[in-house]
């Protein structure tokens, strides 16, 4: 039943580029995904969602669905036995609505039967009263207090101003931008799926489910419930994808309050459209941004003003405002800023994480205004990014130091440096595939326009404003073989294949066995910000480093030598002088170490209200070249080429960062110029695959990528996290090239099609 | 809900008279979508990509027609000699879906949905297929043009099965375009077919997505079969513009969340201009 990672992965020390211990699995669909989940007995849950925006509910009638055979149990907020609200950062999203329905899906009651389709008939039969409010929609107005609040902590989330040095300096040289960003979906492939065990007596519940982070699932889940977070334990489900939108509680507790009131298993498995509805988006957002620069190109100060639409509910708000407000300089000097960000309530999805965490938005405005900055200068694009790359040991508009590595020139020059596309417009073979339309076959190649844009992205790593960001991982060794157990959600991003890695090259073993990835042992912290590797890469090395000092003193007392002299050469443990070397199988045949460690970053620091602070951990860098094809009559594009060079510190799995790299630009391209949630009046109007396009294989480009290997001395294995990056400046690069190939300024994504026409 | 499986024409047609409602189910590309999101909930569902005689195509030279059977599917359609009888077909069939979805969807089923963004729909109009149509009381044909009636309606009666479309196969060049916002498996914005018949020295031209079902432009048609000349596979500048520009006029597009009328009125000119201009390459 359980769909967690449970075997032996293949060999592999730090630096190999090994498959994935469960890639065969997948590739074969074998692989237990979390809505493959099932368990004897077990019930169907669903979930009666809200029709409207905003919404009093004047009354809930669940009889007529109690009419219905097969119909076990109907639950709404009066049975949510423990905290009627849960949350990431401020607990204000109810587990059902009670008073009012905030944004259209939210979920108001759920049902518990025996089928699917029993289900969805006893949805249809429970009556629900609304007297419907006019939604507010327009973040403005949610600002501006025109707008009665929606809830009662009030209409702003969060307003945080930024004002460093000379607030009245000003530049030779002015640029102006507003910039819009859509909302964008995470869209993984696996929908929210759970399974929910009940203990007998209904003590407490077991839940299989794709997230994450579990412990914190837990947290939220436990104190709705009313149960201690003993009583609830959690497994990780199989995870087809997550992007952030995991980060939230979705049907976690309504699967276990089912499962608990029932005494029977339940599952729950959401469908495309509820998808939609049940997590959080990425935060669409208008930017405005004025950059003062001296006439060669030196940035002098930054003014911006951002708005980031959190939706109903504040999930993760607040600290997605911060990451967008403390990255608007980007990778670049800058002494003086004022900058003002709000993140707000509307009656909108609500928005929350998802890969790049505020700084995309940050991103796309500050590289618009780069390029405009270096026409401004009379500069090319890589000479006016160049001339203000930022450097380890620079200071931030927060007044933040950069410790790490910040390797920002060399991303650009190793960028500009690899060889563009010698493909011409329509390739070598007139394939109509290779032209923007593709299988539509719109164009022929004359009527095609070349461009090229670049854009560098700095992207804070691990979490913020003085949060106890920690990870916990165990390790035993015995009979030359390493069992690691951790909480860490592999959510694709291939932590188990390097858990593996460390624990072979610290420990000279050949045979890792990964324990099923629950809640019994210590939280792993959230899989995001781009911090797994750094975070349970540090405590299972940190773990593996205490067992093999374990391990060098247990040998040392048993073999006559000393311990302070041993060192791993390959499987075997040697001493200094080489005269002695034992295999670690045999040194551990018949004795066992176990240990159990705790990482922690460094501490970091609240901003203060002047937006003053050390408030992030540490940066990684990134470069995007793209060259993109654009027909500039139908408005349609292909990228051809992402070219890319990447901070990755050092990297521990090549093979892996490569694939996180392609998928990051592929959803880059998607915010480019396909991926939007499109809201009407608080409505979604295309929750489906066929409405909301995701990029397939023929709008991928070629990627050509460069891996900057310079080991982050912050880091504990000297490697800097790679998730984020590739999605942060790959969209501005591509915005950038369709507006050199079309020559018309373009200043929101995605970039449709009437945009680069110019229709209206 | 019953689901039968019928293998002979005899049978699907027993079938169709036993429930008249009976949902028909000829690939399920788009049909199961709509089940799936609770749109459509048959009370009987019959399958008809197991009936031989629908199965397969057969080309009559001298009738210059294609009959491909309502089963056959847009993978099918993309193999020669299908392929190079009816080339815009073809071309039309490529723009459909993945892979997955070619080799499951049929032309039949396209026929029967009638969305105004059916792909290979522009063709069948273009080209002036009949659609065959059987029922117990025996078959009867109709004009292509006649059976779309209008979003998603036809003129097919309860109890009626869709067997085949009779294609004509001309002499001349002929091409489709499709418009979408990614280069494969999307829905279309704009579609538009050429089709050029040397021997009665016409040029056929249809649109999609723009109309409540696919619409013919009779003005640009005429204009084109004065204006081009067929034995120098040649068109003015002027007279390609002046395609465009009827074309554009003769859609009728809305606004929704996919696109708006302005963008579609303009792709379709886009359309008809390139596709003229390939049918008639010289200047």
């Amino acid at each position: 039943m359980s769909a967690v990672v449970d075997e032996r992965t293949s060999v592999g020390r730090l630096g190999d580029s090994i498959t994935r211990p469960d890639g065969t699995a997948k590739v074969q669909g074998s692989f237990a995904f979390s809505s493959d989940l099932s368990a004897e007995n077990s019930l169907w849950g669903a979930t009666l969602r809200s029709p409207h925006p905003y919404a009093r509910i004047v009354s809930i009638d669940v009889t007529p669905a109690y009419r219905i055979s097969g119909v076990e149990i109907i639950v709404t907020a009066a049975d949510v036995p423990g905290k009627a609200t849960y949350g990431l950062i401020t607990q204000d999203q109810p587990v059902f609505a009670s008073e009012f329905v905030r944004h259209v899906g939210e979920p108001v009651a759920a049902v518990a039967a025996d089928h699917p389709e029993t289900c969805r008939r006893a949805l249809g039969a429970i009556v629900v009263t609304y007297e419907v409010l006019e939604p507010l929609t327009d973040p403005e107005r949610a600002i501006d207090g025109s707008h009665p609040p929606i809830h009662p902590d009030g209409n702003v989330i969060r307003h945080q101003r930024i004002v460093a040095g000379d607030v009245d300096a000003t530049g030779e040289v002015v640029v102006e931008g507003e910039y819009e960003i859509g909302m964008q979906d995470q869209a993984f492939l696996g929908l929210e799926a759970a399974l929910a065990l009940p203990d007998p007596g209904g003590a407490g519940v077991e839940l299989h489910v794709a997230t994450q982070w579990l412990h914190e699932d837990r947290k939220q889940i436990a104190a709705c419930l009313g149960l201690a977070e003993d009583k609830v334990r959690l497994a990780l489900g199989g995870v087809g994808g997550a992007f952030g939108a995991r980060e939230d509680i979705s049907l976690q507790v309504h699967a276990c309050l089912l499962a608990l009131r029932t005494g029977r298993p339940v599952r729950i498995q959401y469908s495309r459209e509820e998808s939609f509805l049940g997590h959080v988006h990425r935060h669409p957002a208008r930017i405005w941004m004025r950059h003062h620069a001296t006439a060669d190109g030196h940035i002098v100060k930054i003014e911006a003003r951002m708005v980031f639409d959190g939706g109903a509910y504040a999930s993760t708000s607040s600290a997605v405002l911060i990451n967008g407000i403390t990255h608007t300089q980007g990778p670049y000097k800058c002494a003086n800023a004022v900058v003002d960000g709000y993140a707000v309530r509307t009656n909108n999805l609500p928005c929350g994480a998802m890969r790049g965490f505020g700084v995309v938005q940050a991103c796309f405005a500050h590289e618009g205004q780069m390029d405009k900055l270096a026409v401004a200068c009379g500069l090319d694009p890589i000479e006016i990014r160049l001339l203000n790359a930022i450097e380890t040991g620079d200071r931030l508009i927060t007044g933040q130091v950069i410790e790490n590595v910040a390797p920002v020139a060399r991303c650009i020059r190793d960028t500009a440096a690899l060889a563009l596309p010698d493909e011409p417009v329509g390739g070598h073979d007139g394939d109509p595939m290779r032209l923007p339309g593709g299988a539509g076959r719109t164009a022929d190649a004359r009527h095609i326009r070349r461009g090229i844009g670049f854009a560098v992205a700095m992207k804070n790593l691990m979490y913020s404003e003085g949060f106890d960001d920690y990870s916990t991982a165990r390790c035993r060794l015995a009979n030359g073989v390493v069992t690691l157990k951790f909480a860490t959600s592999e959510v694709g991003q291939g932590f188990v294949t390097i858990a593996g890695q460390i624990a072979r090259s610290v420990l000279g073993v050949d045979d890792v066995v990964l324990d099923p990835i629950d809640t019994g042992v210590g939280s792993a912290g959230s899989t995001s910000a781009s911090r797994q590797t750094w975070m349970s890469g540090g405590a299972v090395n940190a773990a593996c480093q205490k067992v093999l000092g374990l391990l060098f003193a247990h040998v040392a007392a048993t073999n006559g030598v000393e311990a302070w002299s041993l060192r791993i050469d390959g499987s075997d443990v040697v001493d200094a002088s080489g005269a002695f070397r034992l295999s670690v199988v045999e040194a551990t045949s018949a004795i066992s170490f176990d240990e159990t460690v705790e990482y922690r970053h460094k501490p970091t620091e609240d901003l203060d209200e002047n937006g003053q602070g050390d408030c992030h951990t540490a940066f990684a860098f990134v470069a995007h070249r793209a060259v993109v094809d654009v027909d500039p009559e139908l408005g349609l594009v292909k990228v051809i080429q992402v070219a890319t060079a990447q901070d990755v510190g050092r990297a521990l799995n090549p093979l892996s960062v490569l694939g996180q790299i392609e998928g990051g630009i592929a959803q880059g391209l998607g915010l480019a110029v396909m991926e939007e949630i499109i809201m009407t009046d608080g409505r979604i109007r295309n929750p489906s695959f066929t409405d909301y396009l995701l990029p397939t294989f023929l709008d991928m480009p070629n990627v050509v990528a460069t891996l900057i290997e310079e080991p982050d001395p912050i880091a504990p294995l000297g490697a800097k996290g790679v998730g984020e990056p590739p999605t942060i400046s790959s969209t501005p690069a591509i915005v950038a090239a369709i507006r050199d190939a079309i020559g018309k300024p373009l200043d929101r994504v995605p970039v449709r099609p009437s945009d680069i026409i110019g229709l209206v | 809900m019953p689901v039968l499986v019928p293998t002979t024409l005899d049978e699907a047609v027993s079938a169709m008279a036993a429930d008249p409602d009976a949902m028909v189910l000829a690939g399920g590309t788009d049909t199961m979508v709509e089940v799936n999101a609770g749109h459509r909930r048959p009370s009987c569902v019959v399958v008809v990509n197991r009936v031989s005689e629908m199965r397969s195509w057969t080309y009559d030279p001298v009738a210059a027609t294609v009959r491909i059977g309502a089963a056959v599917t847009y993978a099918e359609l993309l193999e020669p000699p299908l392929a190079t009888l009816l080339p815009a077909l073809a071309e039309a069939s490529r723009t459909v879906g993945s892979p997955q979805i070619r080799h499951a969807g049929t032309l039949g089923g396209n026929l029967g949905t009638c969305s105004p963004a059916g792909d290979g729909l522009p063709v069948l109009s273009a080209l002036d297929a009949v659609v065959p149509l059987a029922s117990t009381a025996g078959e009867r044909s109709m004009s292509v043009h006649d059976f779309m009636v209008g979003v998603k309606r036809t003129a097919r009666e309860p109890g009626e099965l869709i067997t085949a479309v009779t294609v004509p196969v001309l002499s001349g060049w002929q091409g489709y375009a499709k418009v979408g916002v990614r280069n494969a498996m999307v829905i279309a914005l704009a579609t538009a077919c050429v089709a050029v018949d040397t021997a009665s020295a016409s040029v056929r031209l249809a649109i999609g997505s723009v109309g409540p079902t696919i619409l013919r432009c009779a003005q640009a048609e005429a204009f084109a079969a004065s204006a081009v000349d067929f034995a120098a596979s040649s068109a003015s500048a002027d007279a390609v513009r002046r395609f465009a520009e009827l074309a554009a006029a003769a859609s009728h597009p809305i606004d929704d969340h996919r696109a708006s009328a302005a963008y579609r009125r303009h792709a379709i000119g886009v359309l008809a201009s390139r596709l003229l201009r390939r049918a008639f390459p010289n200047e």
